[in-house]
């Protein structure tokens, strides 16, 4: 596929003409990645301590949402060159030839610009100002500078990902609390051992494309070892939302039994190191991460929004 | 966009037509989107006091 016309008359031939759908621009938000972004952010908002209305909630959100997709679509502009070298990502817009580079370039940056402002306008400029910061770090910090220089590229990359709960409580509240940072903490923690889990398995083609994961420059030994020291960090850190006091003791136990799940999936990836059982095990680990997040925000999340209702209903 | 394309010499091919119409569809649903949603965030920001104001 290509982006010249390939008419009978021949005329296009050397005009750059785009045949991308809007699917594809919706690809470009990574959406899967946007949805946890929403989520997590959500639980931000909820936690708040002040009643948010739920349009201005609603507004931020899709503000954030909207931010975390320019994010995404830059990060595809940058990265088209080591996407068409990795069968994970070599179906994305740009490297499966349906987009220009331009294009991707341009709708990030106008995404970007018009989700900042409207989070300023809907909720405040502490807000905005804290989601421009995670899509700077994420396009500049992450994608250009981080992700082909260093090894620890998703360990100080992960900040991007984990910043969300704090813009979303900032919308809420124009503020920042140890509360939110308590939820940046655990997803900062969380991600070195989610993404490694998939680059331990993936490490064929990170190394195709010249990124220099941690498995590809340090192996996979020092891998197995730093998810399980980081996991071992994060279980006891899961129990920080109810250490603080946002959280109920509910939490605090399904948070416990959550942790050590993820615990027993992590000494299994560094107990169990060759043959199709070592991937499965890593795979297996990749799969619980994500619902391990899940689950521990959805906790919380549901939490707050039963004591929001009640209150309203009582009040 | 037509006279345009006549004086660039440009023919879309039947897929880049129907694909560029379909950009336009979406291009044209997002701005309402967006006008809608600053509507309502004016009216819930105002509240009552939208009606509030000197004839």
């Amino acid at each position: 596929m290509s982006f010249i016309s390939e008419s009978d008359s021949g005329i296009t031939q050397g005009l750059p003409v785009s045949i991308a759908s809007p699917s594809d621009y919706v690809a470009l938000l990574k959406p899967r990645v946007m949805s946890l972004v929403l989520f997590t952010a959500l639980t931000g908002v909820l936690i708040a301590p002040v009643p948010v209305n739920p349009v201005i909630g609603f507004a931020s959100l899709l503000a954030i949402a909207a931010g975390a997709g320019a994010s995404g679509a830059l990060n595809m502009w940058y990265d088209a060159d080591i996407d068409a070298l990795m069968r994970r990502t070599r179906k994305r817009p740009i490297p499966a030839g349906r987009m220009l580079k331009e294009d991707a370039l341009g709708f990030g940056l106008v995404l970007a610009v018009l989700s900042v402002m409207t989070l300023g306008i809907v909720a405040n400029w502490l807000a905005a100002a804290l989601l421009l910061f995670t899509i700077f770090f994420y396009v500049v910090i992450y994608t250009m500078w981080l992700k082909r220089s260093t090894p620890q590229n998703i360990v100080i990359g992960g900040a991007a990902g984990a910043l969300p709960p704090i813009v979303g409580y900032a919308a809420a509240t124009g503020q920042i609390s140890l509360a939110s940072l308590a939820l940046f903490a655990i997803i900062f923690i969380w991600t070195p051992p989610h993404f490694w889990a998939l680059a331990l398995v993936k490490a064929g083609e990170y190394g195709r494309a010249g990124v220099p994961m941690l498995p590809n420059v340090k192996g996979a030994d020092r891998t197995r070892r730093e998810i399980f020291i980081y996991t071992l960090l994060l279980a006891p850190l899961g129990l920080a939302p109810w250490l603080i006091g946002f959280a109920s003791l509910a939490y605090g136990v399904f948070a416990i039994v959550l942790g050590s799940v993820m615990l027993v999936f992590a000494a299994r990836v560094y107990v169990i190191r060759t043959g199709p059982k070592a991937d499965r095990c890593a795979m297996q680990l990749f799969g619980f991460s994500i619902l391990y997040l899940f689950l521990l925000f959805a906790e919380i999340a549901g939490e707050r929004a039963i004591a929001i209702v009640t209150s309203n209903l009582a009040g | 966009m037509k006279t345009n394309s006549k004086m660039l010499g440009l023919v879309l091919t039947p897929e880049q037509q129907k694909t560029r119409r379909q950009r336009n569809v979406a291009i044209a649903l997002a701005i309402g989107g967006f006008v809608l949603l600053f509507y309502v965030v004016t009216i819930a920001k105002l509240g009552p006091g939208v009606l509030n104001r000197p004839l």
